[in-house]
């Protein structure tokens, strides 16, 4: 039983209160709705398969000081023994970069030489034949590395090389027809072709990457080993072992040669694969955290607001609520009375707030290049602002459909 | 008079204390989300070198060509012919190429571990352009430079590790297996953001420890640990080749003190660029830029989007409050129509009654400031849990935060007064004693 006409000529007397719950309802759809798309959008990043199996997985960053070129072949290869020897550790894999580590290399790839029209930016992996077992991806087609096609090479000296591997998603870029096995790939501006060898399942590049990028898992792993560069050494625990080697495998790789740097944890030293995948989308989590925040306390301090000024109004207007009940007016009519007067109210905020909404959605389009709000988001924000609206309203109106009828007759 | 209204004022405020405590917990967390996304924001916004903002430039050459470069936008960075090129003419009045390279100290006691600490390598003008300031000693010399000397220049926290803060000027360190003698030691300098060189490793790093020639750097065939980008990659094997190629990876500086400097540097790298045209190096029309410290930062997008997003939004978040506490403040006020009405039959002015609520709003921000820097704190606290730690460490709650927070809390709450104040003023006193 609606009591617009009334409630509408009774809202007419409070303007100005009208209007400022109107108000707060407006902006905090505005607000909300566009927080929860935001943490919508952080949280399906987040969930990107990173193609690791990433329990049990250690990467330490090692770094030597001043070791000679020609040496550094037989120092990583005695740090892998080490490593291996190390009770607990399954297996050791010496990469540059790998997934989300942040940072690393990248080319331009394509299937003809030198054709700038087709490339494609790739990150590049740099290991050896234990990468995929350690890392634990999957070799949908084809085969790994063999020990002889990894090479050792410095930076500046860095030729194509003969085979490759690449995610499923850089072979169906590269083939649409789905035919990249034992096809070429041309590395950088190389003029030499590499051969597609295998090809595995997703896998996340060296960052994390913004949420809108879609070339993510375009990866390309080669058996190298960059030689004048930071190596990690990637190390598959055995279960419940992973804490144990994050303080024994440095001390080892110290014990057999002082002269390297391991640098802090925040740096790439030792972490956990957990820790690596928590590092490259902080910034995510961390924004969708505060935007959920934001949102709690926002509805809240909302409730709030409409629990205050009801109140007042049920206070100011005891006197008219006697009349209307010694009148014969139910103690139902009194609270959806106020029920409705809000449910107006709030509507009306709405419709502000949906403009309000869409405005600032575009602000932020244009201002951060992020994608326009979607209606459904506008639509749920609406429905938990008039669902609040009402639960805020109820205390207050509960106490209005309380005023005896003989209030009429007491003055103030 | 005012002790009396601060009187009446605290008594409303006792007198309804939930309505009371809404107002004060809205203010608050209004006032202490924008606080805190603001610490954030003031540091990640800084000039870091306001004295010289305008008169130092970063060069920029396009070496790529229409056909690689950045939308028409030259490298960021710059390869070793061009500002090998630059540096020999040396046509501003001090002018510096510069690239992180890793080194580490070796230690002379077998026992110790290598310590490795964020490194520049960079030419001797560069410690007056920067305004880098010395605790010990002083910078090496041009002459150093040009004869590949290995000094190095190490920072205050270096010294304290290495040397207890003893005065090391003179004394040798052993970096990556070589000697090199201490020339200076620079005191705290930590510009954030590091607008040298925002792209290597991020605009907000720990402090600079360690400075070598780059001359030395480069005779050490030292590769950069920032980045190394190029339009062709394949450009032949070994160091002399990366050198003699088109890959970027050297940031290059110049102090230009007058507009009229900076104009004849620019046509001067206009005419560099138009001549390597003509020698056949550069196949398109000179595309340089010269853009001094704020426009540098501005066009490096140092601002993390996240930032200034989460700034914007706590100010709609404080905005909301504000509205919310305007609407309660209003049920308030007018709750005590009554005695507004007798206090003005008795004699008292609208000034009195403005004075009086105006009061109590500010008493209201008054104890929302002082959750709100509670609540600051908190907030400050806990960036790390959303931003780098390499931010993180820079947002602190100093005393101007702390003012500031207790200044907007209470301007804040006074703003939102006004209205219900004014409505306060308007009571008529007969109108409120005949109903009463």
């Amino acid at each position: 039983m609606l009591q617009i006409t009334p409630v509408l000529a009774a809202l007419k007397r409070h303007k100005v209160g009208t209007l400022l719950i109107g108000l707060q309802i407006a902006l905090t759809l505005a607000i909300v709705c566009n927080a929860l798309f935001i943490i919508h959008q952080r949280v399906t990043h987040l969930a990107r398969p990173s193609g690791v199996a990433e329990e049990n997985l250690l990467t330490v960053r090692n770094e030597w000081t001043n070791a000679r070129a020609a040496d550094l072949g037989a120092l990583i290869h005695t740090d892998m023994e080490t490593l291996r020897q190390l009770p607990g550790v399954q297996d050791v894999a010496v990469s540059y970069g790998y997934p989300l580590r942040g940072g690393g290399w990248e080319s331009n790839l394509s299937i003809k030489p030198e054709d700038p029209s087709q490339a494609i930016a790739g990150a590049r992996f740099f290991g050896d034949e234990h990468v995929l077992p350690v890392l634990g991806a999957r070799l949908i087609t084809g085969r790994n590395f063999r020990a002889d096609e990894v090479r050792m090479l410095d930076s500046n000296n860095l030729s194509s090389p003969s085979v490759v591997i690449i995610t499923k998603a850089l072979a169906k870029r590269l083939y649409p027809d789905g035919s990249a096995l034992g096809k070429p790939v041309y590395v950088g501006s190389s003029a030499t072709p590499s051969t597609i060898i295998g090809i595995i399942g997703d896998m996340a590049g060296f960052s994390a990457g913004t949420w809108t990028d879609t070339t993510y898992d375009y990866v390309l792993l080669e058996p190298t080993v960059l030689i004048d560069r930071a190596n990690a050494y990637l190390i598959r625990t055995l279960p419940g072992q992973l804490d144990t080697l994050t303080k024994v495998a440095p001390n080892a790789l110290f014990k057999i040669n002082r002269l390297r740097i391991i640098p802090d944890a925040e740096n790439g030293g030792v972490r956990t694969f957990a820790e690596v995948r928590a590092h490259a989308y902080k910034d995510d989590r961390g924004l969708a955290l505060m935007m959920g925040a934001i949102c709690l306390v926002l509805l809240m301090i909302t409730a709030a607001g409409i629990v205050g000024l009801t109140s007042f109004w049920v206070a100011q207007r005891r006197k008219q609520i006697g009349v209307r009940r010694a009148l014969g007016a139910t103690r139902n009519d009194i609270l959806s009375y106020f029920l409705t007067e809000n449910l107006l109210i709030c509507m009306g905020g709405l419709m502000v707030g949906t403009v309000l909404a869409v405005g600032l959605s575009q602000w932020l389009v244009m201002r951060f290049e992020m994608e326009r709000v979607s209606p459904l988001y506008v639509l749920l924000g609406a429905v938990v602002l008039l669902l609040l609206g009402q639960a805020a309203t109820l205390a207050p109106a509960l106490r209005a459909s309380r005023v005896p009828p003989v209030e009429a007759t007491r003055s103030v | 008079m005012f002790v009396y209204y601060f009187q009446l004022g605290m008594r409303s405020l006792r007198h309804n204390p939930v309505l009371t405590a809404l107002m004060v917990i809205a203010i608050g967390v209004g006032v202490a989300a924008s606080m805190t996304a603001y610490s954030v924001f003031r540091i990640v916004s800084g000039n870091p070198i306001p004295e010289k903002a305008s008169q130092l430039y970063a060069v920029q050459i396009d070496n790529y060509g229409p056909q690689h470069n950045e939308k028409g936008e030259p490298p960021d960075e710059m390869d070793y012919t061009d500002a090998l090129a630059l540096q020999r003419t040396h046509k501003a009045i001090r002018e510096t190429s510069l690239y992180p390279v890793l080194l580490s100290v070796i230690p002379s006691n077998p026992d110790l571990r290598p310590i490795r600490s964020d490194t520049y390598a960079m030419s001797a003008d560069a410690f007056q352009m920067f305004d880098i300031p010395f605790l010990y000693g002083r910078g090496w010399s041009a002459s150093d430079d040009q004869n590949r000397t290995p000094v190095v220049v190490i920072g205050r926290a270096l010294n304290e590790r290495l040397f207890h803060g003893a005065n090391s000027v003179g004394q040798e360190i052993n970096l990556n297996g070589y000697e090199y003698r201490i020339t200076g030691v620079i005191d705290r300098w930590d510009p954030q953001p590091r607008f040298f060189d925002p792209i290597s490793v991020g605009p907000f790093g720990d402090p600079i420890q360690l400075f070598i020639p780059m001359s030395r750097a480069i005779d050490q065939q030292l590769i950069t640990a920032g980045h190394t980008d190029c339009p062709v990659e394949n450009y032949g094997g070994g160091w002399d080749a990366l050198l003699h190629s088109d890959c970027v990876w050297l940031l290059h500086w110049v102090e230009l003190p007058s507009a009229a400097d900076a104009r004849a540097y620019r046509q001067y790298l206009q005419d560099y660029a138009s001549e390597q045209r003509r020698a056949g190096r550069f196949e398109w029309p000179p595309n340089i830029r010269l853009r001094n410290v704020t426009q540098w930062l501005d066009y490096e997008h140092v601002v993390p989007p996240e930032t200034s997003l989460s700034l914007y939004i706590s100010l709609g978040f404080l905005l909301i409050c504000l509205v919310n506490t305007v609407g309660l403040l209003l049920a308030k006020f007018l709750r005590r129509a009554p005695e507004i009405g007798v206090r003005r039959a008795l004699g008292a002015s609208r000034r009195t009654i403005y004075a009086q609520f105006l009061l109590e709003g500010a008493a209201i921000g008054l104890a929302g400031g002082v959750l709100g820097l509670v609540l600051t704190g908190l907030g400050v606290w806990s960036i790390s849990l959303i931003f780098d730690a390499q931010i993180a460490r820079l947002a602190t709650v100093d005393l101007k935060l702390m003012a500031l927070t207790l200044c907007v809390a209470v301007l804040a709450a006074v703003l939102a007064a006004l209205y219900p104040t004014w409505r306060a003023a308007k009571v008529q006193p007969a109108w409120q004693l005949k109903i009463n």
